[in-house]
């Protein structure tokens, strides 16, 4: 019997600043071998995959939050520091550390190697780059860099195919060491203090002075990009005509893709409706299990559109020139300059939206730009917005030229982004009123991206939002199923069946809380299942107002409200919708991306305050006005 | 002594990059956080600028400002691109 046997996979974690190219090297090595969670009860995203080395053993790699010290100023960074302490809960301590460093840029760098030493841990650097390093006429003297830092020192390529297999091959070497290499050292670390990093930022500057000779001028092609991408005017003009190209992309490219899915769905549903016995199963098949599916699917084109121009910016490192660009703008309503891009998307839809939310680094600049995104008016509310003012508002021209009903439409998108400045304004002050994180962060040089990697990127993705917020939806969308047809309505029944169910019950029991803002029963009872999706609101009141042919007889219901509702309630149902939480999949993909119910509950609570009362002043002015 | 006499000359000639226009070229002298009031604690403000890299000795330049206000501004030190605001670059003293 053999003494030793490998017990488990060799666990070695990814440390590195930020823009290091540790994604793409995480990416290069695990391949699609890889899974994307998040640590239990903060928003971090934990990365793992698996690999083998030559020899056949399988290696488990920690993809690590991107940092520039252990200090860990932030939860993302306390999760580096945890992993690398190996004081995380719930995961193995690495047996050793891979810090990984971009070859063009090792000055920080080789500080955060200095500080990992302490950590007593076995630790080996890479050299990702470093192609590119040498092309632009790095020279390295690999054996002098490794003696200074007392690590081993490795090469990496990240993004070309092959430009991993040296470090691979190193790994057996570094596994089979004697186990008495393998035992850490103690651990001498702890916080530095801003003398302590400085001293090792001079100890860095020494080693990198001895080892690397560093060509005089930097990258000019980053150099002359950057003369035209940050310039004041042009810079802006690029980036907006960026975000129109991808808005346009995620508004209008993603469409077909999704009418086909709904259409698949719809026929699907269709054949069940034709083929099972009418009845309670053939409803809960027809309106709750494919329904529920297809509401999930219908997302996924948007949320693979807007994340495959998301990670191609981000490698590309436009990203971080397009947060230099939008930071004063920003800023002034007291959010990151990042939050652009998922402001942006949220008006296709808030649930792609509050997923790219993830290209902020800040937590509580995430936070924020998460709950404020639903404010933004996606596409759902537009039938919503379209029915009530082609009944309600008179189709004729004000001031000579300019639309009425247009101008209404306007009115409720200004109104949508007004407030959720407002409410980031409000956010920044009332909940972390302890100090504002500074914008601070390094423009790395431009690169391009690798294909492979951005598909790995948006494959992850996808299949993190099926998995994740998938089942939420799913089950929320059976439960507004539920609702809306429990109890089944009796033999022979006059009324539509939903006028029997628990949603008409409810309907009915806070009726005297909407009386003040102006909605009757019949509003109430439409927007329950208009939580499954904002238009679904439309063929709710189509069933409740008895109408036939649901959505495609919009015209006819908006006749039926014109008659039945005044002025001033659909002022106020507009008003409403600007605000309220109806969507059931964007809180649950705020759930999912916040890692718990509790900012679910901050979202629903807030945006309904402002609904109410959005809807009570709307109505009570309209009323005095004499819309009642 | 010697050290006394290095600050007071710098903070004769310095002036704080907060206040340096694009094309600046120089050195770092000091970093200064005593004057910094909004935000973050001092302490934590110079152990990040330290961890980016401006640390005294190092090249800087200011190689783009933004559109609105000049600011923030995007500054090569030795061999990086670090974007900040004007208000953090206050604490950065160079000549």
């Amino acid at each position: 019997m053999t003494a030793v046997e490998p017990a488990g996979p060799w666990h070695l974690a990814l440390v590195g600043n930020p823009n290091c190219g540790k994604t793409a090297l995480f990416n290069a090595l695990t391949g699609s071998r890889q899974k994307v969670a998040n640590y239990p009860g903060v928003t971090v995203e934990r990365k793992s995959g698996l690999f083998q080395t030559p020899s056949g053993r399988s290696v488990h790699l920690l993809d690590l939050p991107g940092t520039y010290s252990l200090r860990a100023r932030s939860p993302d960074e306390q999760v580096t520091r945890d992993a690398v302490l190996g004081r995380l809960a719930g995961e193995s301590p690495p047996d050793m550390l891979l810090c990984v460093a971009d070859a063009t840029n090792l000055r920080i760098a080789l500080r955060l190697v200095l500080e990992l030493k302490r950590v007593g841990r076995p630790l080996m650097l890479a050299l990702n780059m470093i192609d590119i390093a040498r092309k632009r006429g790095f020279e390295f003297d690999l054996d002098r860099l490794s003696a200074e830092l007392g690590v081993p020192v490795v090469t990496s390529t990240a993004v070309r195919r092959g430009g991993v297999e040296d470090l691979i091959a190193r790994m057996d070497g570094l596994i089979a060491m004697p186990p008495a290499a393998h035992v850490a050292a103690a651990n001498t670390w702890t916080p530095p203090t801003s003398a302590e990093l400085r001293a090792t930022q001079r100890e860095a500057d020494r080693i990198l002075h001895a080892a690397v000779k560093v060509p005089g001028r930097p990258d000019t092609l980053t150099g002359r990009l950057d003369g035209v991408l940050l310039h004041p005017v042009f810079g802006i003009l690029i980036l907006l005509a960026v975000l129109f190209v991808m808005f346009q992309a995620v508004f209008s490219w993603a469409q077909p893709a999704m009418d086909l899915i709904k259409a698949g769905f719809d026929a699907l549903g269709g054949l069940v409706q034709a083929n099972m016995p009418e009845g309670l199963l053939q409803s809960f098949v027809q309106n709750g299990v494919i329904a529920g599916v297809g509401s999930v699917i219908v997302f996924l084109p948007q949320i693979l559109i807007l994340f495959l121009f998301i990670l191609i910016l981000e490698d590309l490192g436009y990203l971080a020139r397009a947060a230099f660009l939008m930071d004063r703008i920003m800023g002034g309503a007291g959010l990151h300059g990042r939050a652009f891009i998922p402001l942006l998307s949220s008006f296709a839809c808030a649930i792609p939206g509050i997923m790219a939310a993830r290209v902020i680094d800040n937590r509580r600049d995430r936070l924020t730009t998460i709950l404020v995104a639903p404010l933004m008016t996606c596409s759902a509310r537009i039938p919503v917005y379209v029915l009530i003012i082609s009944a309600f508002v008179p189709d004729r021209e004000v001031f000579g030229f300019v639309g009425l009903q247009g101008l209404v439409m306007f009115g409720l998108y200004a109104a949508g982004i007004s407030s959720a400045l407002a409410v980031s304004f409000v956010a920044k002050r009332l909940l972390w009123r302890d100090h504002p994180e500074p914008f601070m962060l390094e423009l790395p040089d431009y690169k391009m991206p690798r294909l492979k990697s951005v598909l790995i990127g948006v494959y992850t993705r996808a299949l993190m939002f099926l998995q994740r917020a998938g089942t939420t939806i799913f089950s929320m969308m059976v439960l507004i199923w539920f609702l809306a047809s429990f109890p089944r309505p009796p033999e022979g029944a006059a009324e539509p069946a939903i006028e029997y169910s628990l949603a008409a019950i409810l309907g009915r029991a806070i009726e005297p809380l909407t009386a003040p803002i102006g909605f009757d029963w019949h509003i109430n009872v439409a927007l329950i299942p208009g939580m499954a999706a904002r238009e679904v609101a439309v063929a709710a009141l189509g069933t409740v107002y008895a109408i036939e042919g649901g959505k495609e007889a919009s015209d006819q219901i908006g006749l039926v409200l014109a008659q039945s509702w005044s002025l001033a309630t659909a002022l106020a149902l507009l008003a409403w919708y600007i605000f309220a939480p109806q969507c059931a999949s964007t809180l649950a993909v705020i759930r999912r991306e916040t890692g718990g119910w509790h900012w679910m509950a901050v979202s629903f609570a807030y945006m309904i305050v402002l609904a109410y009362a959005g809807a009570f002043l709307t109505y009570n002015i309209a009323v005095a006005l004499g819309a009642g | 002594m010697s050290d006394l006499f290095s600050e007071l000359s710098a903070s004769v000639s310095s002036l704080p990059l907060g206040q340096a226009r694009r094309g600046f070229c120089g050195r770092i002298d000091a970093i200064e956080v005593n004057g910094y009031g909004a935000g973050l604690p001092a302490g934590e403000l110079e152990s990040r600028l330290v961890e980016l890299g401006f640390v005294e000795g190092a090249r800087v330049e200011i190689l783009h400002e933004g559109a609105f206000g000049r600011d923030p501004i995007a500054v090569r030190v030795n061999d990086a691109t670090i974007a900040l605001r004007r208000r953090e670059a206050m604490a950065i003293l160079v000549s």
